[in-house]
């Protein structure tokens, strides 16, 4: 599949000016407008047209679930002025000469792209306004351009994008488009349905896992038990007498089966025998407990910040002192689609195609693995069952192409669930610590957070509210050294910190009698109107809209339904903020269930308003689920979670009946959504279960039963 | 190895396989029908669910050998165009982000409906425990109650 569309893409590239239209030399080359007898018009890499009127559009960044392969298009679509239903959209190989960095990540790809594809759109849009008023010998400016035709105001006369390609692709390139008044936005700001949504519900071939391929071996790895073992020996005599096995090849650190099916594959992996001998420290969760907690017995000598004297009102025996400790756990990324990749390495070629949120990185770790130059590896992303920050890392991608390279077949390299889940890059523990001070005013005078977490990360983000609006303030971060592989999970360093801030902040609320949301107002004024030490990190006037939106959309303080306990938290991060009120009611059976969650957003424009509101629906669901369920630990380096019988994830029975999404109103450019969510929901229900019950639940998960 | 005759979407098919092989395998390594996923092998988070005669089963605890002339249908036979209810509401209410669980999640509320063509958030609860990793929850609910609305139960 791969190989034909790159062979195809390089036949046109020689032999298109045949074809009866024009390719501008540096141009891209859709595959599906690519037949051989069509030309293209593609003033960049993201838009072509064909003569035969085929606008496909390039969507350059990996889909993991965030909905970009929609977005970017939209955007693209929204300038060239084509009717959404009438294009087609590709994902783009990996070439980021041609598409800048191509990585899902930070919820950042709507951010970053959104004037670069606006332009890309508008220079399109503009070279088929003046084909046209060439061909009609009018002048372009009483020309425009609507649904995929440009039109003569004056006579009405009208061309398709089709019948102009071949001459547009003969004009320069502009540089100075001008882009859409946004109050003439079509797509942009409208639900738009999931590009891949139908292929989705039909069971079509769409993810790495459903990569097929003549003459392709499928391959189940061993690998190792626990961080701090390394591959002894291993004994595959049982092994390859498994119907269908082919090899048993030892790559690295660990053994790869290879079969002609997957139950094959996997039924030789099981008949191995592996032994593994210790070569590290094996380190359990309870030594990383105990660890904390001595690490948070002292202050660092340097602050991650430190405004005002801490310690003085601390001491100061007006103040009421309020100390608590909160803690989160490891948590895996358990992506529904377990980790996978397919490689075909011949000589010093390899062909890569698979999950992955960093194509770039993957490609170049391929290269050196292999040892073969980068331009050789070619990578092909297609759509991925999720992301969440495991596929920032390449080891899928790496050990499939050494399979590859070993056993000189092409290879679909699967993990089983339990490799998935106890081979993962952590979200790793964290720990925080604090002391806070209500001065005689009933205000906070002091706030002391001393943090740690596992691996080198910061568990704190020093400069995040309430920064600045403290007289006496300070941030610590301390890290704690391991050999068990950590990594980013959605929202890093805030997915853990926003429990701890925003469940004490409720605390301190509680303690000083104030409304918790009145309390964040008073402190945003503060930091707003006199800031204590650095500026502010965020905006108070978006951290207020979120703060009013959700209030007004809850009915926050005034809703007397019987049974129902409200919680509130907010938080600022990625760029995008987001307020979430959770309802937890008490069910008839005793048990409490969060039935309802409204939520406030301020992340700019909105481009997919369907799409925007599924992430953060999602976020919430999925932050929900983590804090009520899911923990990660491990025994002697051994995690002891294998598969979802014990590393829980929410069923529907537990799920919020009903998860209300609004968008602050905003004229600003779009921020990320992947992420900012998910923080705020774990504390806004540890809040809600207070309200409840008068217990504070001070570690995830709460696991309530 | 050993041979098998099965009724797949409707079609007589033949499989060499391992008696123990599960139809979650044969179904995606030998039929090349993909869309059964593939999530955790024990039966725990429904990626891989058909239906056995019209009732959602979890494929990878389905041996080969167990399967019979039972009438197996997967997400690609459950409507011959997509035009089930389901796939048509899940479409409309834009159900799918990563969208992986979501055929398995289908023909979990496929068999569902046929029980219970008008079901309660309490039927849907009961009904629906596979696992979505993106937290379409809401949205799945949504679209279960959207189809059932507009005539549920299609053949």
């Amino acid at each position: 599949m791969i190989d034909q569309a790159t062979s195809r893409r390089n036949f046109l590239k020689i032999t298109s000016i045949a074809g009866g239209g024009m390719l501008i030399g540096f141009n891209m080359i859709s595959d599906s407008a690519a037949a051989a007898d069509d030309a293209v018009f593609a003033p960049n890499a993201y838009v072509s047209i064909s003569s035969k009127g085929v606008v496909t559009l390039m969507s350059p960044n990996p889909e993991i679930g965030q909905g970009v392969k929609t977005a970017l298009p939209m955007i693209l679509a929204e300038e060239l002025e084509v009717k959404w239903d009438a294009v087609e959209v590709e994902m783009a190989p990996l070439d980021q000469k041609k598409y800048g960095n191509q990585m899902a990540g930070g919820s950042g790809a709507v951010k970053s792209r959104y004037m670069p594809i606006r332009t890309a759109g508008a220079t399109a849009k503009q070279m088929l306004v003046t084909a046209a008023a060439q061909q009609w010998g009018v002048s372009a400016d009483d020309c425009y351009a609507e649904n995929g035709t440009v039109i003569h105001k004056p006579s009405k006369r009208k061309l398709g994008y089709g019948d102009l390609a071949a001459k547009a692709a003969l004009l320069p390139v502009p540089t100075d488009v001008k882009l859409k008044d946004p109050k003439d936005f079509k797509i942009i700001g409208t639900r738009v349905a999931n590009i891949d949504n139908h292929k989705i519900v039909t069971g079509q071939p769409l993810y790495g896992i459903d990569t097929r391929r003549e003459g392709m071996l499928y391959a189940a790895v061993a690998k190792s038990p626990a961080f701090g073992k390394t591959l002894k020996s291993f004994d595959d005599t049982e092994a390859r007498k498994v119907t269908g096995v082919k090899n048993v090849l030892k790559v690295g650190n660990f053994v790869a089966v290879l079969a002609t099916s997957t139950w094959a594959a996997k039924k030789g992996k099981l008949a191995l025998k592996v032994e593994w001998e210790d070569t590290g420290k094996l380190e359990s969760s309870t030594e990383h407990t105990a660890a904390f907690h001595e690490l948070l017995s002292k202050t660092p000598e340097r602050a991650g910040r430190n405004d005002g004297d801490v310690e003085a009102a601390l001491k100061d025996s007006n103040n009421k002192i309020m100390e608590a400790v909160y803690e989160t756990p490891a948590l895996s990324h358990a992506n529904m689609e377990p980790l996978n990749f397919f490689a075909d390495v011949k000589g010093d070629k390899a062909e890569l195609y698979g999950p992955t949120q960093v194509p770039s990185s993957l490609r170049s770790s391929v290269a050196r693995a292999l040892n073969i130059p980068q331009e050789n590896v070619t990578l092909g992303m297609p759509r991925q069952g999720g992301g969440f920050g495991r596929k920032l890392q390449p080891d899928n991608g790496v050990e499939c192409a050494l399979i590859s390279q070993a056993a000189k077949v092409p290879v679909q390299m699967l993990w089983m669930r339990e490799d998935d889940m106890q081979g993962d890059f952590y979200r790793p523990a964290s720990m925080f610590k604090y002391k806070a001070a209500i001065g005689p005013n009933n205000d906070i005078v002091a706030w002391h957070l001393n943090a740690a977490v596992l691996s080198g990360g910061r568990a704190a983000a020093p400069d995040a509210f309430p920064a600045a609006s403290l007289p006496n303030f300070r941030v610590d971060n301390q890290s704690l050294p391991t050999n068990i592989q950590t990594g980013a999970w959605r929202a890093p360093t805030a997915n853990s910190v926003a429990f701890a801030d925003e469940s004490f902040l409720d605390e301190l609320a509680h303690q000083m009698k104030k409304d918790p949301v009145a309390l964040r107002l008073e402190l945003i004024e503060k930091g707003k109107n006199q800031p204590v030490g650095k500026a502010l990190s965020y905006d108070p006037v978006k951290y207020k809209s979120v703060i009013d939106l959700v209030v007004q959309m809850s009915g926050w303080g005034k809703t007397k339904k019987p049974n129902v306990f409200q919680g509130f938290a907010s938080h600022y991060s990625f760029s995008t903020y987001a307020a979430h009120v959770a309802e937890v009611t008490k069910m008839p059976d005793g048990q409490l269930r969060v039935t309802k969650v409204y939520s406030a957003i301020n992340c700019g424009r909105v481009v997919n308003q369907s799409g925007a509101e599924n992430q953060v629906e999602g976020a919430i669901v999925d932050g929900l689920s983590h804090a009520l369920f899911s923990k990660v630990t491990f025994d002697k380096g051994a995690v002891e979670q294998t598969n979802f019988h014990t590393y829980r994830f929410m069923r529907m029975k537990d799920a919020p009946i009903e998860v209300i999404v609004k968008f602050v109103p905003s004229e600003d450019a779009p921020t990320g959504l992947g992420e900012p969510g998910l923080p705020p929901i774990a504390p806004a229900v540890g809040n809600a279960i207070f309200a409840a019950t008068g217990k504070r639940y001070r570690k995830l998960p709460f696991e309530l039963g | 190895m050993a041979s098998y005759n099965l009724n797949v979407n409707g079609k007589s098919m033949t499989v060499e396989a391992d008696a123990d092989t599960p139809m979650l395998w044969v179904l995606r390594d030998h039929l090349n029908l993909v869309g059964t996923k593939f999530g955790c092998g024990i039966a725990q988070c429904g990626a891989c669910t058909i239906h056995v005669n019209g009732v959602a089963t979890r494929s990878c605890q389905l041996q080969v050998a167990s399967v019979g002339n039972n009438k197996i249908t997967t997400i690609e036979g459950l409507s011959p165009d997509g035009s089930h209810p389901l796939q048509k509401a899940w479409e409309e209410i834009d159900v799918a982000q990563c969208g992986y669980c979501q055929a398995g999640q289908i023909m979990a509320a496929a068999s569902l409906l046929k029980t219970k063509p008008k079901p309660t958030d309490a039927d849907i609860d009961a009904a629906m425990n596979n696992i979505c990793r993106c937290g379409t929850h809401y949205r799945i609910r949504k679209a279960i109650h959207l189809a059932a609305e507009k005539g549920g139960v299609s053949k």
